[in-house]
């Protein structure tokens, strides 16, 4: 009965309905769309970690790569269980795909898994299992492959004699799993890596996966803005019911626990329609997301969703927590309400100056909470902190400012109506706050993430130019190609420059040696942040060993400082180099040391510098048999490069658009609750000699002003948003730091955006006045009767 | 389950598809299969027969402490073939199990190893004798000229347990059935099958508490096959038993439709005598409950031509092997018209 | 020639049972100076009737004139313009302007219809007892301190016809004689025609004559 009664507001308002549900809707689906992406790849990380390891488990490998299949043998003979993996890259059909090869008998349990339904024999007489996706990129081929979700994308599993086969890697595999425990004394050359590749993801990719978690939480805050002014319009709509239904002796126990469950069926409702949508987000982002893990990281993260129930309760939970949080206020001062509490409307949401002076007081804690955060902190999540504090003080300063400047604009305002505006607007600043509020978050994070990108996209084009100056590059099938490729090209290019690398351990962190040609190509081209003098020569010197930007911001190395390389000792740092879209440490020293230092190193790649790419690329494939696919020129390498960028960004993009579309849905939602108490405002100027044209013009000018001064007011909020996200989350996550640029056009066009969105929102409250004539305004005065 | 299971299907706890061919010598997939009346050569036959799908070294020991608390040892090593033949490298066919099992009358330990044949993890080579898996292994310590397994050491070891014994022979190898051709069903499928039942052992075994000093006798199992059970039979009880008398007894019966029985009763000279389908009688006398199911620990065994009546009663009930492959396998002791120790497997519960 | 007047007018509303006359053929005048008492039950199209004068409603049929300007005859804007320069409204309530302090309220009308004289408007204020609540707002005024400042401010712009909805209504008997009196006296002064629609026969008796509305209809 009492649930009924309540319920009957909601037919009578059915905007207000609408706009709390799709508030709750929205924001449930942001949330929960995220977290299916992040359980997504979370999940794939799992099953590539599960492949190739048991639970922490160790693996035994030797800095050079490779390990004669004999030490495996003798290992086991000796009492220490592991087993073999045998890996590479191989073209297989239409793509280049990782080949894993392992021994089934002795494999961790997670390994033989993914081969548990399938036919085992086949498997050992050259079979692989392979992620749906993959098989189906890879169309034609040899290969028997099985179908099987428990192999992650772009892997091939087959037994370990099928890949050495196919690798030309006979007798020899790439490490050692450990599935016991470890031996008492390591054998010679091997060294243990207690990171599985799994877990190495997990370190790598955090930092992408708090990016999206901290977008997720910042659309579910926007969202939250919504339901809270919906459901505090309804509660004090609904006073004066309250006040009959209390004085009918309805006890206030039941009347707050319809009003809860009124509350909670809401969040059912939209909770679901969150999560199917949230669900249908994220099918459509996750393309990019993977394409974005995949080219950034190497995670191998499907492309297809997997609806799994961990996301969708958690999601569900969200829209009843935030259901709670938007409602609990209501009821709070429902249970606090005497039995006949005059009805006031008006009073609601008119905050006093007492409550806005408590905003500012709030803000500038948080803001000094933020400047320690930005002065002492260290760390994503200080980094992160300090993002939350920063935007949540411009926030809560939003009305405060605003007013102050819509007081400024009266002073110097004349004509009447001009004043009337300014006090007017200035007057409704607490009823639109929680809007703005919404509003100033979107435009800054926008504009923070915007010039974050923009910065980043103009130094990575800079640098991509810089880098890849070898007209082509040339990926042998394995050493001895590599030998055949080098001499065949030597006397028909102007330099061959082979790539070999081993995996190291670099000042703790996993990364890799690479060897570098003393040649001209390097000394001209490669770019340097910071340099020792002579670093060129020196390095030709074999006196040290140039970084990447990653290893120099993560340990603190920088020119003059010395670095550990494996089977060299302490080298000296001569100079930091950027190396962007690569998350692991590298070092440089020149080709003849690094042969020394790792004999028999294969060569990976060759980068070949040509005036005449054409008839080297004939050469290869006519003369050498080179498949088309061992040849990767510059033009391909830098599409595939500026590709991989801006996939990066696109999901960022994305969530911008949406965070702004939930803002606009704010003011639309806030304007359209008001409108009714607006007329009331409006009646006595139009009584005065206003037309009703006049006013609706008025009302939609003010929309507009409020949204330029909120842009206003959000665009240093959103440069500092960049500051951080360039200086702080940036280095963290990446491990580079890029300078900030400024792009006023891009301003403009959000701003003109945030006008369009502003506008949107008040059109329809508008446009219903000015249809309505005088008559609206004129039932203000006939309800004296 | 898993890949494992799936290779040792092809073990004797589970039918086997090929049937037949038994006069041709091979199967449909061309494995050998076991043929009445071919003579077993030794050392030759103590090694790999890999043209044959299935085959195992099994050994079994009895063993006392100083104390004379009982225990009991196993050491098996499994050889499976996906298909007949030997080759070098990852291709080849053969696939060994390894298990080990360690038995006092309060715990029972076991473990297992899998190894791939053709790259050394695991192989049997004939002479000089030693089977090997990883490093579990039972090498021949015979002096030469002797028969290799007149004496042997045997050593496996797993993270909370382990052992090492030394055996000597004290008797010849005997052969089941009919010259080593051993009947296994009704239908007629049969295996090789000798033994050498004699030996004296010593050794050590680790076990948490430390090590222990041991000594008892041991059995040794050879068997080899393409086709070892009908269709129908579900497993075995099988029994191997030193009497104090020295007479020994081998029995079993293969359960299915129709239980089929067989044993060899051997003199101390080593003098064996083959008992036919029927000849043996076995009666459960009592089940304990072993790893979620009832498993008949406790027999009667009768020889009713020999006034033969034994009871035979578990050291320690709970000898579950829980491996991939599972089974019960542990020591006994003998009582009855004779008494005496031995080993039971039973499989297929 | 009449300041105002208001010839046959006819107004029907919409209701579920079809349309209900309020007004059927109601005629009146008021002249430069003259206090007219319009009075009537509740529901007997007293404040339609005031509606329409102020070109705020619409009318089904007859004339609405301000002199010679006939107020179908004007858009919207012109309409407008009226209200702003021509006419006061004062209203039982939702009078000011919340937004606007006391002083700018008072001042409002005038500034809008560019006839704002800064020393009268004191002058009002100080007669209206509104001289120390000039910085305040309206909510923090009592109800007869807010219908005091709307009749200032409509007394302020010293329209040519005051239009009056029980200006009095909310107010209790000793204020409501106080700020009717102060009306009636200013508008006398001004010389401006006063149309006051009231229920009480008391207030209509003080005025130069009353009109009495009965279903629609002048009785």
């Amino acid at each position: 009965m009492t649930l009924q009664a309540l319920l009957s507001h909601w037919a009578r308002n059915k905007m207000q309905l609408a706009m709390l549900l799709a508030g709750l809707t929205l924001a449930t689906a942001l949330w929960s769309g995220v977290q299916a992406l992040n359980a997504q790849a979370r999940g794939a990380y799992a099953t590539a970690a599960a492949l190739v390891s048991t639970d922490g488990a160790a693996r035994l490998e030797s800095p050079s790569g490779q390990l004669p299949q004999a030490l495996f043998v003798e290992l086991r003979r000796a009492g220490v269980l592991v087993s073999p993996v045998a890996e590479g890259r191989f073209i297989m059909g239409d793509t280049r795909v990782t080949l894993l090869g392992i021994e089934p008998l002795t494999a961790p349990p997670g390994t033989a898994a993914a081969l548990a339904d399938g036919d085992l024999q086949g498997f050992l007489s050259g079979g692989g299992y392979a992620h749906p996706e993959t098989v189906a990129q890879i169309g034609a081929s040899d290969m028997a492959l099985t179908p099987s979700q428990a192999v992650p994308v772009g892997t091939v599993l087959v037994d370990i004699g099928t890949a050495q086969t196919a690798l030309g890697m006979a007798d020899q595999i790439s490490h050692l799993m450990l599935t016991g425990p470890a031996p008492d004394a390591m054998p010679e050359g091997l060294r243990m890596a207690q990171a599985d590749a799994g877990a190495e993801l997990d370190g790598l990719t955090d930092s992408f996966h708090l990016n999206l978690t901290a977008f997720g939480a910042l659309a579910f805050a926007v969202g939250l803005f919504i339901v809270h002014s919906a459901v505090g319009l309804a509660f004090e709509q609904r006073r004066g019911l309250f006040r009959t239904l209390r004085s009918l002796g309805v006890p206030l126990r039941s009347l707050t626990l319809a009003l809860a469950l009124e509350l909670a069926l809401m969040a059912l409702i939209a909770g679901l329609a969150g999560l199917g949508l949230g669900y249908v987000m994220a099918a459509a982002l996750l393309p990019d997301v993977a394409a974005t893990l995949r080219g950034l990281y190497g995670a191998p993260v499907p492309g297809s969703l997997q609806f799994s129930p961990v996301w969708a309760l958690a999601g569900l939970a969200m829209a009843f927590a935030g259901a709670g949080l938007a409602g609990g206020q209501a009821l709070w001062r429902l249970w606090h309400m005497p039995v006949l509490a005059p009805a006031q409307p008006r009073a609601w949401a008119i905050a006093s100056g007492r409550a806005m002076r408590w905003q500012v007081v709030g803000a500038l804690a948080l803001g000094a909470l933020a400047f320690v955060l930005g002065v002492f902190g260290s760390g994503l999540f200080a980094g992160f902190a300090l993002l939350a504090a920063a935007l949540l003080a411009a926030a809560l300063l939003t009305p405060a400012a605003l007013a102050l400047c819509l007081r400024m604009a009266a002073r110097l305002a004349r004509a009447p109506v001009v004043q009337w505006f300014w006090a007017d607007s200035r007057q409704n600043l607490p009823r639109l706050s929680l809007a703005l509020m919404a509003l100033m978050l979107a435009l800054a994070a926008n504009i923070g993430v915007g010039t974050m990108v923009a910065s980043f996209r103009a130094t990575f084009i800079g640098w991509l130019d810089q880098r890849l100056v070898a007209e082509m590059t040339v990926t042998p099938r394995d050493a001895a190609q590599a030998r055949e490729l080098e001499a065949f090209l030597t006397s028909r290019v102007d330099a061959v420059l082979p790539l070999r690398r081993v995996d190291a351990t670099l000042a703790g962190q996993p990364g890799a040696v690479y060897a570098m040609r003393d040649h001209a190509t390097f000394r001209d081209n490669w770019p340097l942040i910071q340099a020792a003098a002579d670093s060129w020569d020196r390095l030709a010197g074999e006196q040290g060993a140039l970084i990447n930007e990653q290893l120099a911001r993560r340990a603190g190395l920088w020119p003059g400082d010395r670095v550990a390389l494996p089977g060299a000792g302490d080298v000296a740092i001569l100079g930091v180099y950027p190396d962007y879209g690569n998350p692991l440490a590298q070092a440089i020293v020149t080709e003849d040391w690094f042969d020394r230092l790792y004999p028999d190193t294969p060569t990976r790649q060759l980068a070949i510098r040509t005036d005449d790419p054409d008839a080297t690329r004939a050469a290869l494939l006519d003369e050498f048999g080179l498949t088309a696919q061992a040849i990767t020129d510059q033009a391909q390498a830098k599409a595939l490069s500026l590709a991989i960028f801006e996939r990066t960004f696109l999901i960022t993009g994305a969530l911008n658009v949406l965070t702004l579309s939930v803002a606009a849905l704010a003011l639309f939602a806030t304007l359209v609750t008001l409108s009714g108490l607006r007329l009331v405002q409006l009646a006595p100027l139009w009584a005065m000699g206003l037309t009703v044209r006049q006013l609706a013009g008025l009302e939609l000018a003010r929309a507009l002003v409020l949204a330029g001064l909120t842009m206003v007011l959000a665009l240093p909020v959103g440069l500092m948003l960049a500051q951080v996200l360039l200086a702080v989350i940036n280095v963290q996550a990446f491990g580079w730091r890029l300078p900030l640029q400024i792009f006023p056009a891009d301003w403009a066009r959000l701003a003109f955006w945030a006008g369009l969105a502003m506008l949107a929102a008040s059109a329809w409250p508008a446009w219903r006045l000015w249809r309505g004539g005088g008559e609206p305004l004129l039932r203000v005065f006939a309800y004296e009767r | 389950m898993n890949v494992k299971v799936l290779l040792f299907c092809l073990l004797p706890a589970a039918p086997v598809l090929a049937q037949g061919f038994a006069g041709l010598g091979t199967d449909a997939e061309g494995f050998a299969v076991p043929e009445r009346g071919r003579a077993l050569q030794f050392p030759r036959d103590h090694g790999a027969h890999p043209d044959y799908r299935i085959e195992w070294w099994y050994l079994t020991a009895t063993l006392q402490d100083a104390d004379g608390r009982d225990y009991g040892a196993q050491w098996t090593l499994f050889r499976s073939a996906l298909a007949p033949g030997e080759s070098e490298g990852w291709d080849s066919p053969q696939v060994w199990m390894g298990h080990a099992g360690l038995t006092t009358p309060d715990t029972h330990f076991s473990a297992e190893r899998f190894a791939r044949g053709g790259i050394g993890q695991a192989d049997v080579a004939a002479a000089p004798f030693a089977a090997r898996i990883d490093d579990w292994h039972m090498t021949s310590t015979a002096p030469d000229g002797a028969d290799a397994y007149s004496a042997l050491q045997i050593a496996a070891r797993d993270a909370d347990f382990g052992y090492d014994l030394r055996l000597e022979a004290n008797g010849p190898l005997v052969l089941h059935g009919q010259d080593g051709y051993s009947v296994k069903s009704a239908a007629g499928q049969a295996s090789y099958y000798y033994s050498q039942p004699f030996y004296s052992v010593t050794g050590t075994l680790d076990l948490p508490g430390g090590p222990v000093a041991v000594t008892g006798q041991g059995w040794l199992d050879r068997e080899w096959s393409s086709q070892p059970l009908a269709s129908d039979q579900t497993g075995w009880d099988w029994f191997s038993i030193v009497l104090e008398d020295g007479h020994r007894l081998m029995g079993f019966q293969l359960r299915g439709r129709q239980t089929f029985t067989a044993g060899t009763w051997i003199t101390p000279q080593g003098q064996a005598t083959a008992l036919p389908d029927g000849a043996l009688s076995f009666t459960p006398q009592g089940t304990a409950q072993v790893a979620g199911r009832d498993i008949p620990v406790r027999w009667q065994i009768d020889w009713p031509e020999q006034g033969l009546s034994l009871q035979t009663a578990p050291v320690n009930p709970q000898s579950w092997m829980d491996l991939t492959v599972s089974y019960w396998e542990g020591p006994i002791r003998v009582t009855g018209s004779h008494d005496g120790r031995g080993y039971l497997e039973m499989t297929g519960y | 020639m009449s300041l105002l007047a208001l010839k046959d007018i006819h107004k029907s509303f919409a209701s579920a049972e079809g349309p209900v006359a309020v007004l059927q053929g109601v005629s009146l005048a008021v002249q430069a100076g003259e206090v007219v008492a319009l009075t009537g039950e509740s529901g007997s199209g007293k404040s339609t009737l005031l509606h329409i004068a102020a070109g705020l409603e619409p009318v089904d049929a007859g004339q609405v004139l301000f002199g010679t300007q006939d107020m179908a005859a004007l858009p919207d804007a012109g309409r407008a313009q009226l209200r702003r320069g021509t006419v006061g409204l004062v209203f039982q309530q939702f009078n000011l302007v919340p937004s606007l302090s006391v002083g700018a309220n008072l001042a409002f009308q005038a500034r809008l219809a560019g006839k704002h004289d800064a020393a009268f408007c004191t002058d009002l204020a100080a007669r209206l007892g509104l001289a120390d609540l000039l910085s305040r707002y309206p909510e923090q005024l009592s109800g007869g301190q807010q219908q005091r400042v709307a009749i200032g401010r409509a007394l302020a712009a010293r329209p040519e016809v005051l239009l009056a909805d029980e200006p009095t209504g909310n107010l209790d008997e000793a204020t409501g004689d106080a700020v009717f009196a102060l009306m009636l006296e200013l508008a006398r002064a001004q010389g401006t025609g006063l149309l006051l629609v009231t229920h009480s026969a008391r207030l209509a008796g003080q005025c130069d004559h009353a009109i009495h509305l009965r279903n629609g209809r002048l009785a």
